[in-house]
């Protein structure tokens, strides 16, 4: 039996904002406990929520760069359930009236090519905050410095067929957003988190199977793991003749294995309706035209260009492409009249700290000039950090290839006048001895020389007197 | 006067009250007051208000007296923060003079719901005063403040108003900073003001009126000027609600209303009927929409952050059902379980969203009769004068139906209020009039002009 694997991702990105959803406490991430909260995100009797536009003004962005339609009025609801690390009882997010619906993400297939994802929504939510078991002994405490802070959900259709391609697709979105400068999408922090909606059908089938939803999927590596242990559990199931039933389940790293969550805890009526502390959001023209202008160009249209403009191949544009600042260093040094080839080599290839583009493009020109030799170039690179020029550099550590004929002269006539029986030798027709001058030359110039060049001028001195 | 000897006055008031049983304070103290009168004597300028003694609604938070809006739940809580009407109060040189009891969060219409026991009508011990702002209508009627602020979320101002023979304004819905009013049913709440003048009124509102930054349904609109009030009705269209006159109306409070209209007539007002014909639709679509709000904005009082916490030895769950169990009243514990159930999975469309389509429509009617020429409605404010304590306490419907005339403008979010206009049997009863959206101003001058116009004593003539 073949089996088709059907994956959809909701992920939740935390918007790179200075303050909270709906008060001006700090989003900051690692302060102390319950020091960024106020009478609003400790949900206290009377405050009330205040939209935050900057919060509202990156969602809209991360929209627009995922190609969804922005609805000129969306709604905050309430979605109800008690748990301590949320304050008011109820969480405010958006339900039947998102933000923005109907957007697609261009992803690169293991096996099917470049594929479209569709975004099926986009909407704002406030965070919930956390429990810390550990602090207390015996007790559970509450640390609300998250609640309140700025998610966008970010919910794909059930347009991806692996586990591999899952990856890709959050790969994809997360460089897209951190491109924007919609959110850092740090894993580690829990700037980005992502649930996985999986299920398996007999190809050729059009009808879903029923699904499964993976919770707190915390790496990449362990989204692909936790849907392909899921997948093959499912794929098990049917086989052996069973139904798959439709559980929320929790991934145990440890053992790769994924294990359904206590009905208690899945089985909720959020009881949404709609806010009424809050208008509903509206997002004119003027708005949705000015955020469209702060959109950076996006990774896929960058490569293009890259490839397009500076005669890169894929697999150079798509690595330049893949950070913004990589790329906007790329261009920088070819803007500083380097040749983009060579630049894209260097920056490739090179880790750490960039130099100054200015640098890089000098110490390109300088190796296809023939001033330093490659090898001395690597020496030189990890030099220039704090600002130096690299001729200087090449200077200081004496790695300038000496090609011109005045310094060489001296060198070149030295040796003649020390070998003189070899130089007899060769003038008598034993040409091998021309290797044997050159090496003693270079010697001399301690490996400064060009090798060529002191070979050339050893020819012309000893055949031409 | 200085602030201190209004202080003074204001506390020898409070304490006669007290000692008279009336049971309308919560929260007051001696230092408290001369701490406001201290605060006031200092401001640079005399504001508008200055040593204006106000009462506020324990529902209204404020740093320098507790917050328990009449519940176990939140009995010794103090607030970090004052709210936006206690802010504004202040800086223009009012004094908070005391907190005021209340139906438990607001949950009621008689006052005598409160975990902290029932108010008294203030001139018949043995009757309500009405509710939930029944501590603050019962203070002002007594003659211990001029002015007190209560909340109206479905009636809670007009109908105490009209028990106690006061006067009680609810503003259009946004009109004043929701900020600090513990929230019951965030739709239809309104910080509201009850005063034994027109005037006194007009000024309060005034002050407390306005766009707040902290309050993101509050609406830009111009200010409340109160235009000088003439003795001429000449002009004015007064519409009258044929389904506000049942024939199971009061006599005697039909017979005062029957007078007020004759005197707007002889003052040159126009009377015509009108019909407001989905309003039978509105104590029903009230009672699903602000318990549904309710439910979700009581979740809050879980004792894991602040209030009572109740002594549990089990999990996180017995934890709630034994704080929320022990820590809300009846009628409390009654709305939070209707409001969960109305927006629960499959029941949504059945109650709720029909509730919404019948709110709806109430607006569509008040609309329409504002669109045919009409400038205000006047209708009474309650069915009844004042009725006796634990008459009604044992049917919660009955309870619901003493507030039939003041929740459609509540759904409606329009301006309303309530004054006295005579008496019946020795009880007040209110007129209460309704204006367009942000008309206070138009619906102040009027109820300015029958002020002067009535005599709210006067026994009526049947």
């Amino acid at each position: 039996m073949i089996w088709e694997t059907v994956i959809g991702l909701e992920v939740h990105v935390q918007l790179g904002t200075r303050s909270k959803l709906f008060c001006g406490c700090s989003a900051g991430f690692g302060d102390p406990p319950n020091t960024n909260v106020c009478p609003v995100c400790l949900g206290l009797p009377g405050a009330l929520p205040v939209p935050n536009a900057m919060a509202v003004r990156l969602a809209i962005r991360a929209a627009l760069a995922l190609g969804c339609r922005v609805h000129e009025r969306s709604i905050f609801a309430r979605k109800s359930y008690f748990y301590p690390d949320l304050p008011k009882g109820y969480q405010i997010s958006q339900f039947d009236r998102p933000l923005a619906t109907g957007g697609r993400l261009l992803v690169d297939s293991a096996d099917r090519g470049s594929v479209a994802v569709s975004i099926q929504r986009l909407h704002l939510e406030e965070d919930a905050g956390k429990l810390l078991h550990d602090r207390i002994p015996g007790k559970t405490a509450i640390d609300l410095n998250r609640a309140g802070v700025p998610l966008a959900e970010i919910v794909s259709g059930p347009d991806l067929h692996s586990p591999e391609d899952a990856r890709t697709y959050l790969t994809a979105l997360k460089q897209i957003l951190v491109y924007a400068e919609v959110s850092d999408c740090s894993m580690e922090k829990g700037s980005l988190r992502v649930d996985g909606n999986i299920s398996v059908r007999r190809a050729g089938e059009t009808a879903l199977g029923t699904k499964t939803e993976i919770k707190n999927l915390n790496s990449f590596a362990n989204l692909e793991r936790a849907l392909a242990a899921e997948r093959d559990r499912q794929i098990e199931i049917l086989e052996r003749g069973g139904q798959v039933d439709q559980v929320t389940l929790l991934f145990n790293a440890g053992t790769g294995s994924v294990r359904p969550m206590r009905s208690k805890e899945a089985s909720h009526d959020y009881r949404y309706f709609d806010d009424p502390d809050l208008p509903p959001l509206v997002v004119g023209a003027g708005l949705l035209e000015e955020t469209g202008a702060e959109l950076p160009e996006l990774p896929s249209a960058k490569r293009l260009r890259l490839m397009s403009v500076y005669g890169l191949g894929a697999y150079d544009a798509g690595v330049l492409a893949s950070e913004r600042p990589i790329a906007d260093y790329f261009e920088a040094v070819c803007r500083a009249g380097a040749d983009p080839k060579g630049a894209a080599n260097w920056i490739i290839n090179e880790r750490g700290e960039y130099p100054e583009p200015a640098s890089l493009a000098e110490l390109i020109a300088l190796v296809a000039a023939g001033t330093v030799s490659h090898q001395a170039a690597r020496k030189i690179y990890p030099e220039l950090a704090g600002g130096s020029s690299p001729r200087a550099v090449a200077e200081r550590l004496g790695l300038l290839q000496v090609g011109e004929a005045d310094a060489l002269g001296p060198w070149v006539d030295e040796v003649i006048a020390a070998h003189p029986d070899e130089v007899r030798r060769f003038r008598a027709g034993d040409s091998r001895l021309l290797a044997f001058l050159t090496g003693q030359v270079m010697k001399r110039s301690r490996g400064t020389a060009n090798p060529q060049g002191v070979q050339a001028m050893l020819a012309r001195k000893l055949e031409g007197s | 006067m200085s602030g201190r000897l209004a202080a003074a006055a204001v506390q020898n008031r409070l304490a006669e009250a007290d000692r008279a049983g009336l049971n309308a304070t919560l929260a007051w103290s001696a230092a408290a007051l001369a701490a406001e009168a201290d605060r006031v004597d200092a401001l640079p300028e005399p504001g508008l208000l200055q040593n204006l003694p106000v009462a506020v609604k324990d529902n209204i938070v404020t740093t320098g007296l507790p917050t328990t809006c009449g519940s176990r739940i939140l009995e010794g809580y103090r607030s970090p923060f004052n709210a936006t009407v206690i802010d504004r109060l202040r800086a223009a040189g009012a004094m908070i003079a005391c907190k005021t009891n209340l139906d438990e969060f607001a949950m009621g219409s008689s006052t005598e719901h409160s975990a902290f026991g029932r108010v008294l009508h203030p001139m018949d011990p043995t009757r309500v005063p009405g509710g939930s702002s029944g501590g603050s209508a019962a203070l002002v009627a007594a003659g211990v403040v001029p002015v007190a602020l209560g909340s109206e979320t479905g009636g809670s101002v007009r109908q105490p108003a009209s028990f106690c023979g006061v006067i009680g304004v609810k503003p259009t819905y946004g009109r004043v900073s929701r900020y600090g009013l513990v929230a019951f049913g965030s739709s239809l709440d309104c910080v509201s003001v009850f005063a034994r003048t027109v005037a006194d009124a007009g000024r309060v509102l005034g002050v407390i009126a306005g766009p707040d930054s902290r309050d993101a349904t509050t609406l830009a609109a111009s200010p409340i000027v109160v235009a000088h009030a003439g003795v001429s009705l000449a002009g004015t269209t007064i519409g009258v609600p044929r389904e506000y006159f049942p024939g199971d109306l009061d006599p005697g409070v039909r017979a005062a209303c029957d007078a007020a209209l004759l005197r707007m007539r002889e003052l040159g007002a126009a009377i015509v009927e009108v019909s407001l014909p989905h309003s039978s639709l509105a104590v029903p679509a009230y009672y699903i929409l602000a318990p549904a709000e309710a439910a979700a904005n009581l979740a809050r009082f879980d004792g894991a952050r602040y209030g009572v916490r109740a002594p549990v030895a089990g999990d996180l769950r017995e934890l709630y059902r034994a704080t929320r169990g022990s820590g809300f009243g009846p009628e409390v514990r009654r709305r939070i379980l209707v409001g969960t159930y109305v927006l629960s999975a499959g029941y949504y469309d059945a109650y709720y969203a029909r509730a919404q389509t019948a709110r709806r429509r109430i607006a569509g009617d008040f609309a329409a009769a504002f669109a045919s020429g009409v400038d205000l409605l006047f209708t009474p404010t309650t069915p009844t004068t004042a009725f006796r304590a634990g008459e009604k306490t044992g049917d919660p419907v009955a309870m619901y139906l003493a507030d039939v005339f003041v929740c459609p403008a509540s759904l409606a979010g329009l301006p309303a209020m309530s004054l006295p206009i005579g008496r019946s049997e020795g009880l007040p009863v209110g007129g209460q009039l309704i204006a367009p959206s942000l008309a206070e101003a138009k619906m102040l001058s009027l109820a300015a002009v029958l002020e002067g116009a009535l005599d709210p004593t006067a026994e009526v003539r049947r």
